[in-house]
C-alpha cells in the first residue's frame, strides 16, 4: 500500500493498452481481408474421415489423398466429416479449418506457384491422426 | 507452523488430521508424487519423437494414452493440488485464523483426489485431456474412457469444496481487525482463484455427465449423428477451463508476491495494483474462452469479440510483471533458490504472454493453431510459470514444514538445469508450430527442421529430467538430514519484514 505516486505503473498500463488496441485493430483488419472469398472461387468439397482426405471438384471429379489445383484460380474449401473432429491444413498456404460432422466450414486460398505442399490433419482424431497425410499438387496451366 | 518432521508423528496421525498444515502436507506431499508420475510421461513422450518412426512406444494407441494422461495429470493432479498445499499452509495463517473455516470438508477435498488419480491412471484413456467428441462417444474405448469421466467428476467436485473452504475462510474468518485491504496478495490470490472456480467449474461438471450419457448411448448432446453438436462440447468446456488457466496461474502469481519483495528485502512496490490485478484478472477470465475455437468455423464477429476478450487480460498481467520488476528495483536482492525460480517464472511468464498474444490474434492463430506452437506456448505458462512459482515456493516454505534447511547449492543447479531446459524444450517448441508440426501425433514425416527441434526439445525435456531427479535427492534427503532452519529467518534476510508464519497454529 503505497504512499508513493504510481504515475510510473499507469504509463506502462497505457502503453499496454495502446499495443493491444493496435495488434487488435490489425489482426481484424487483416482477417477481414483474408475472410472475404472472391466470387469466382471454384467449389472444392473436402471430407475427412478417419484417416484420409477425399476431394470433390466442382465438374464432379473425386480425389483422395491428392488434390490437384491450378495456378491464377481461387479455391473455396468447403469442409465436412463423416465420423469425429479433423482439421484440414495446407501449412504452406495458412489454409487451416475444422472438418466438424454436421456443419461446412469454408476457408478458401488462391495458389500463385506450381509446386508441392504437404495436406495434414490439426485435430487429434483417434489411432492414425499422426498419419492423416495428403499431397496439394499446384499446376501451371500455361506450362 | 508445524514442524512434522522434527516432532515426528506416527503417519496415520497426518493422514486422518483436519488441521489445515497436515492436510496442507498431504497435499504436497500428493502433488509431487504426480508431479513425477506425470514428468515420467512427459519424458517418454519426448524420448518418442526424437526421431521420425517408432522409437520407445510400440503403437500409436499407447503414445496417445501417455500424452492425455500426461496432461490430465499435471493440470488435475500437480498443478491444481500443489497450490491447495501452499494455500492449506498459508491461508489460515494470514489470515489470522485457527484452521480452515471447514476443516472436514478440507479434509474430504484432499481424500477425493487419491480416488480421482487412481480412475485416470487405472483407466489410462485416449482422448486427450480435452476428451473430444465426438471422438470421444463414439470411437475411445472403455472403460478407460468412462474411468477418466468419473475420475475428472471426483477431482470437479474436490476443487469445489476446497474452493468454497478458502472463500469463506478469508471472508468469514479473518481476524475482526484486519481489513479486506490488509489481507497478504497470497490470500487474495486464492480468494481470486476460489471464486473462479466456483463459477466455471460447473459448467464442465454438467458437460462430463452430458459426455456420459452420450457415451452410453441415452442422448446425443454431442453426437451429430443423434443431432447433436460438437462444438456445444467446446464451449463448455472451454468456459470452464480458460478460467481455470488463471485459477492455476493466479496462486503462482501470488506466491511470487510472497517471495519477491522478501528477498528484495523491500515491500511491495503497490499491493493495491496486486489487488486491482487480480481482481481484473478474475473477471476477463471469462471474457476469453471461444479463442480456443477460431478454426472451428466461427463467424467474424464472434472472432473478434473472442479476439478482444482475450487482449483484455494483457494489462492486468502485465500490472503483475510490472509490480514484481518495481519490486525489485533498487532492492538489496538476496539470490537464494526461491528468488531465483521466482524471477525465472516471471521472465518466462512474460514470454509465454507475449506468445498469447500473436495466438489471440485471429490471423496468425490459424498459422499457430493446433501446432506445436500451442503446446509450446502453454507449457511456458504450466511449467515455466506456474510449475517455476510453485517449486520456488515449496523451497520457501521447505524450512517452515520441515525444520530443516534444503542445500542451496543443488536447489541452484536445479533451478539452472530446468530454466536452460525449459527454454530448449518449449521455445523450440515453438519455432516448430511455425514449421507446421501438429500437437499430438505420434510419428513425424523425416522433414529436416522437424528433427532438428524435435531433437533440441527432447535434449531439453532430459535435462529437466535430470533437474527433477536433483530436486527429489534434495528434498528428501535434507528433509532428514538437513542443517536445522533458523525458524525466525532461514534465509538470512535479517528478519525485519513480515513472516506471515510467525504465528502458530497449534493443533486442535
Amino acid at each position: 500500500m503505497g504512499h508513493h505516486s504510481n504515475w510510473p505503473e499507469w504509463i506502462y498500463v497505457g502503453v499496454i493498452i495502446a499495443l493491444m488496441v493496435w495488434v487488435g485493430a490489425e489482426a481484424w483488419n487483416v482477417e477481414r481481408l483474408v475472410e472475404h472469398v472472391p466470387s469466382d472461387a471454384e467449389v472444392i468439397i473436402v471430407t475427412g474421415q478417419q484417416w484420409f482426405w477425399t476431394f470433390e471438384h466442382e465438374d464432379g471429379t473425386k480425389e483422395v489423398g491428392t488434390l490437384h489445383v491450378e495456378t491464377g484460380k481461387a479455391y473455396k474449401f468447403e469442409i465436412v466429416s463423416t465420423d469425429v473432429n479433423h482439421s484440414f491444413n495446407i501449412h504452406d498456404y495458412v489454409v487451416l479449418m475444422d472438418a466438424v460432422p454436421g456443419r461446412v466450414n469454408t476457408v478458401w486460398f488462391a495458389p500463385d506457384k506450381a509446386g508441392e505442399h504437404d495436406i495434414q490433419c490439426r485435430e487429434y482424431c483417434g489411432l492414425i491422426h499422426y498419419n492423416m497425410r495428403g499431397k496439394l499438387v499446384v499446376e501451371d496451366p500455361t506450362t | 507452523m508445524v514442524l512434522e518432521l522434527q516432532k515426528p508423528r506416527p503417519v496415520w496421525q497426518i493422514m486422518f488430521s483436519t488441521h489445515h498444515t497436515d492436510v496442507g502436507l498431504l497435499y504436497l506431499i500428493m502433488s509431487i508424487a504426480f508431479l513425477f508420475m506425470g514428468g515420467a510421461l512427459a519424458l517418454l513422450i519426448r524420448a518418442e519423437l526424437f526421431l521420425p518412426g517408432s522409437q520407445l512406444i510400440a503403437d500409436a494407441m499407447t503414445f496417445n494414452r501417455i500424452f492425455t494422461v500426461h496432461g490430465t495429470t499435471l493440470i488435475f493432479l500437480f498443478l491444481l493440488p500443489s497450490a491447495s498445499a501452499v494455500g492449506n499452509y498459508f491461508v489460515p495463517i494470514m489470515v489470522r485464523y485457527k484452521d480452515m473455516a471447514y476443516p472436514k470438508l478440507n479434509a474430504i477435498a484432499f481424500w477425493m483426489i487419491p480416488p480421482g488419480g487412481a480412475l485416470i491412471w487405472l483407466g489410462f484413456a485416449d482422448f486427450t485431456w480435452y476428451a473430444t467428441p465426438p471422438y470421444s462417444i463414439i470411437s475411445a474405448p472403455g472403460p478407460a474412457a468412462d474411468m477418466w469421466i468419473f475420475g475428472l467428476k471426483i477431482l470437479g467436485i474436490s476443487s469445489v469444496l476446497g474452493a468454497i473452504n478458502f472463500v469463506v475462510t478469508i471472508l468469514k474468518c479473518k481476524h475482526p481487525d484486519m481489513s479486506i485491504g490488509q489481507v497478504p496478495l497470497l490470500a487474495w490470490a486464492f480468494l481470486s482463484s476460489s471464486l473462479i472456480v466456483l463459477v466455471a467449474i460447473p459448467t464442465f461438471a454438467a458437460a462430463l455427465l452430458m459426455l456420459l450419457t452420450d457415451r452410453l448411448g441415452v442422448t446425443g448432446f454431442f453426437n451429430p449423428a443423434m443431432g447433436g453438436d460438437p462444438i456445444a462440447y467446446a464451449h463448455l468446456f472451454w468456459f470452464t477451463f480458460h478460467p481455470e488457466v488463471y485459477v492455476l496461474v493466479i496462486p503462482a502469481i501470488g506466491m511470487m508476491y510472497e517471495i519477491i519483495p522478501r528477498f528484495s528485502r523491500k515491500p511491495i512496490y503497490s499491493k493495491s495494483s496486486g489487488i486491482f490485478a487480480f481482481v481484473l484478472l478474475s473477471i476477463v477470465s471469462f471474457s476469453s474462452w471461444a479463442h480456443h475455437m477460431y478454426a472451428t468455423g466461427m463467424s467474424f464477429t464472434e472472432k473478434t469479440v473472442f479476439m478482444l476478450g482475450t487482449l483484455a487480460a494483457v494489462p492486468a498481467s502485465g500490472m503483475h510483471v510490472f509490480n514484481f520488476v518495481a519490486t525489485m528495483w533498487n532492492g538489496r536482492i538476496k539470490f537464494l533458490t526461491p528468488m531465483m525460480w521466482a524471477i525465472g517464472g516471471i521472465a518466462l511468464f512474460f514470454s509465454a504472454g507475449a506468445g498469447g498474444v500473436a495466438n489471440a490474434a485471429m490471423p496468425l492463430d490459424f498459422t499457430t493453431h493446433d501446432t506445436y506452437w500451442v503446446v509450446g506456448h502453454f507449457h511456458l505458462f504450466v511449467m515455466g510459470t506456474i510449475a517455476f512459482g510453485t517449486i520456488g515456493f515449496i523451497y520457501y516454505m521447505f524450512p517452515y514444514v520441515t525444520g530443516r534447511m534444503y542445500n542451496e547449492t543443488m536447489g541452484k543447479v536445479h533451478f539452472i538445469l530446468s530454466f536452460v531446459g525449459t527454454i530448449l524444450v518449449f521455445f523450440t517448441q515453438h519455432v516448430l508450430g511455425l514449421y507446421g508440426m501438429p500437437r499430438r501425433i505420434f510419428d513425424y514425416p523425416a522433414i529436416p527442421e522437424w528433427i532438428a527441434m524435435n531433437q533440441i526439445a527432447t535434449v531439453g525435456a532430459m535435462i529437466i529430467g535430470v533437474s527433477m531427479i536433483i530436486f527429489l535427492i534434495n528434498l528428501i534427503h535434507s528433509s532428514a538430514k538437513g542443517k536445522p532452519a533458523d525458524i525466525h529467518d532461514p534465509f538470512g534476510l535479517g528478519g525485519k519484514y513480515y513472516y506471515p508464519f510467525e504465528s502458530k497454529n497449534p493443533h486442535h
